[in-house]
């Protein structure tokens, strides 16, 4: 073996050569206080300095980037869609760029090159709140303004959070649904996912308030039963539901995998009709069930408005309407005046009804 | 732009000894083509800078470096160890797992309450013993490592799991967070690419300088002659993997700080980058040959392509994958046919010199 620089190290030396006299070039163009602002730490994306002035002309030609949880996830298409009919409704265009997996870190890489192209605005649904955060606060501090969709992210992370809705508006949504289907008396279930989901629990605890109250006086909750989001549990807890409680007039099932199933059972039952089902569902898995009489009427927020509010808000952001403070509002397009909540969020609204006359509508 | 501060420059390296199996005219002959992978790697770099260009303006710029090499970190820093695991003629695909792992314990031991410092050492050390258990099925069980680390893929990735569920921990000292996420000293090096080239260097001293990795040569080389003259193959064998794991779990705590989060399904697919960096990089799946050099070529020519491809604002992330695959494919077939080629030519040669005596 021979001692001294052979072809391999001497074959790296000329590619680290080049590496540097390319990232000299390059470097040229970008100033040294970026270079330093790249450096630190602090929060960026958060601050909301300035006034805002409600008046101020949709600057022209905006770009936004929006970055899915995951590239080819139908319902996540459907919502990203609505955040290109917003810009190009303004004049402006929005284009697509995610990761193919749904990791908590595998939008980092994403942001940061998406930070280079230098968009208007990033909208953003994060697959982790903190992960994405560091690289959205250094896309921040070079004036691209931040918004996330549908998950949020850290809150100093980004200016806007857009809600497809609230636990209150959930819970309130379905026990005056239930109520107007089954007369306002009687017994009625829960069919929830696992014991243990934050989200389902929350609600549960709102309907249960709800049901306090002294419209509701007439109506008892027998029972809270859980499918655990499993097709065929949920489609056994439905029978049981119905077998212990020969008197039970409806069934909330607040997740899209209960209440499709709990639909499956009951349209094949002698109590079709007669209990009442309702919940949260997608349009094409409830269609057959609406058609054929099981289910009279189901909620859900409608994904293509959630990123059609994002874009509206992004542009409204980045054309200085708003600054992102609590009580500020803007022209959201068709879905009219929006107003900024606390803390940056702003709620798209009730959950959406779909019956009979306006399932065809929608294809989700 | 300090020229010390360059990414991984080991000088100190050496070209790939002479496997032992070939003679003296062979060695030679190997050398030739060692080198002229690399600097078909090199030319595939320029071509990579240049495409890369032409598919955003952003591209050739301190920037890009900066977030192209922190993105590719934590492969850089596995490819490393699994290096010298494949120059020996073996693999180990749970890499990606035990960085999970790591990450894993760390979040569920912050949240004990453990001081960070001392995480640190049992993660380490918790990858020390993955790397071991994958060792020790390979060398005294003599089982196929292939077939071993693909089950402790997916052990090591399901142990993550039930470390700490589905949840993740973010709330780390950000003392730690900035030093991973931040840069060396006012420069556009990621601090995590300083602490790749002191493990590039090291590591390239251990394969290229040293009795050891002379024996990492022989045994991927011949492992039936490496024991007759003398080689205690299962030790080396199993320190390596004990190296792949540790390192692997090196990572884990990288990865983990530099997101400000840790979780169990952290760097899914991990495994494959690194494997293709380290066979991009010139060195034999069938184990005997390649440098430590070649593999930080693949890497700056792999990070090259990630990030030309996410910046460029016409083509999908589906891409990355694609081209990824390719590389892999090309890097195993390429040596392959030019090898073949290369016998066929002195199968002529030798019948012209039978024919002429």
């Amino acid at each position: 073996m021979t001692a001294g620089l052979g072809r391999a190290p001497r074959a790296l030396l000329v590619a680290l050569a080049v590496l540097l006299a390319a990232l000299v070039l390059g470097a040229c163009g970008s100033t040294q206080d970026e270079e330093q602002s790249s450096n630190d730490g602090g929060s960026g994306a958060s601050t909301t300095e300035g006034t805002a002035d409600p008046n101020a002309p949709i600057k022209q030609g905006l770009k936004t980037v929006s970055i899915p949880k995951q590239l080819g996830n139908p319902y996540e298409e459907t919502e990203h869609s609505g955040i290109t009919e917003a810009l190009e409704e303004l004049g402006g265009s929005n284009r697509v760029q995610g990761p193919t997996d749904a990791a908590a870190s595998s939008q980092v890489p994403i942001i940061n090159s998406v930070a280079q192209q230098r968009p208007d605005a990033i909208i953003i649904a994060g697959n982790d709140p903190n992960a994405v955060a560091p690289a959205l606060k250094q896309a921040a501090r070079r004036d691209i303004k931040i918004v996330a969709m549908d998950s949020d992210v850290a809150s100093d992370a980004r200016t806007l959070f857009i809600n497809q809705t609230s636990t209150q508006l959930i819970g309130e949504g379905q026990v005056k649904l239930i109520a107007d289907q089954i007369g306002g008396r009687g017994e009625i279930a829960i069919l929830s996912a696992t014991a243990n989901a934050p989200n389902q629990n929350a609600w549960i605890k709102v309907m249960r308030e709800e049901l306090k109250k002294p419209a509701y006086k007439d109506i008892e909750l027998v029972k809270v039963a859980y499918g655990d989001d499993d097709d065929q549990k949920s489609f056994q807890e439905t029978q049981g539901l119905i077998q212990a409680y020969p008197n039970l007039k409806g069934i909330i099932s607040p997740t899209t995998v209960g209440v499709a199933a709990a639909a499956r059972y009951l349209s094949t039952s002698p109590k079709k009709g007669e209990i009442k089902l309702t919940g949260l569902g997608t349009p094409n898995q409830m269609r057959k069930f609406v058609k054929d009489g099981t289910v009279e009427e189901f909620q859900l927020w409608v994904p293509k408005d959630v990123g059609y509010l994002a874009g509206q808000a992004a542009a409204a952001l980045v054309s200085g309407r708003i600054t992102g403070k609590e009580g500020e509002t803007f022209d959201a397009g068709r879905l009219g005046e929006r107003t900024i909540g606390a803390n940056g969020e702003i709620i798209l609204g009730p959950p959406t009804g779909f019956n009979a006359r306006n399932i065809d509508d929608f294809d989700f | 732009m300090p020229p010390e501060a360059a990414p991984p420059a080991p000088r100190e390296t050496r070209p790939a000894p002479p496997p032992a199996r070939s003679g003296d005219g062979g060695a030679a002959r190997l050398r030739g083509a060692l080198g002229s992978w690399e600097a078909l790697l090199v030319g595939l770099l320029i071509v990579t800078m240049i495409a890369g260009q032409g598919l955003s303006s952003e591209f050739l710029s301190a920037d890009s470096f900066t977030t192209g090499s922190l993105d590719i970190s934590e492969v850089a820093l596995m490819a490393l160890p699994l290096t010298l695991v494949i120059v020996a003629a073996e693999i180990d695909l749970s890499v990606a797992s035990t960085l999970a792992l790591s990450s894993a314990l760390m979040a569920s031991l912050w949240n004990s309450g453990l001081p960070l410092e001392f995480i640190f050492v049992i993660c380490l050390a918790a990858g020390a013993v993955c790397g071991a258990f994958n060792g020790t099925l390979v060398t005294w069980l003599g089982l196929p490592s292939l077939a071993v680390t693909i089950g402790t893929f997916a052990l090591f990735r399901g142990l993550a799991f039930v470390v700490v569920g589905d949840q993740s921990v973010t709330d780390f000292p950000a003392g730690y967070t900035d030093l991973a996420f931040g840069n060396f000293a006012g420069t556009f090096i990621p601090n995590t690419m300083v602490l790749f080239a002191i493990l590039a260097i090291l590591f390239g001293v251990l394969l290229h300088a040293t009795p050891f990795g002379r024996s990492v040569y022989a045994i991927g080389a011949n492992e039936e002659a490496a024991r007759f003259s003398g080689l205690s193959v299962r030790r080396i064998k199993l320190v390596l993997f004990v190296l792949s794991g540790t390192v692997a779990a090196l990572a884990g705590i990288v990865i983990s700080l530099r997101n400000s989060t840790a979780a169990a399904n952290v760097g899914q697919g991990f495994e494959l980058t690194a494997i293709t960096a380290v066979l991009l990089g010139g060195v034999s799946i069938f184990g005997g040959r390649g440098t430590i050099a070649g593999v930080i070529l693949a890497l700056l020519l792999l990070g090259g392509i990630q990030k030309a491809l996410t910046l460029s604002e016409s083509i999908s992330s589906y891409w990355i994958q694609i081209v990824t695959g390719a590389l892999l494919v090309g890097s195993v077939l390429g040596p392959n046919i030019a090898r073949r080629v290369r016998e066929a030519r002195r199968r002529q040669a030798t019948h012209h010199q039978e024919a002429h005596a």
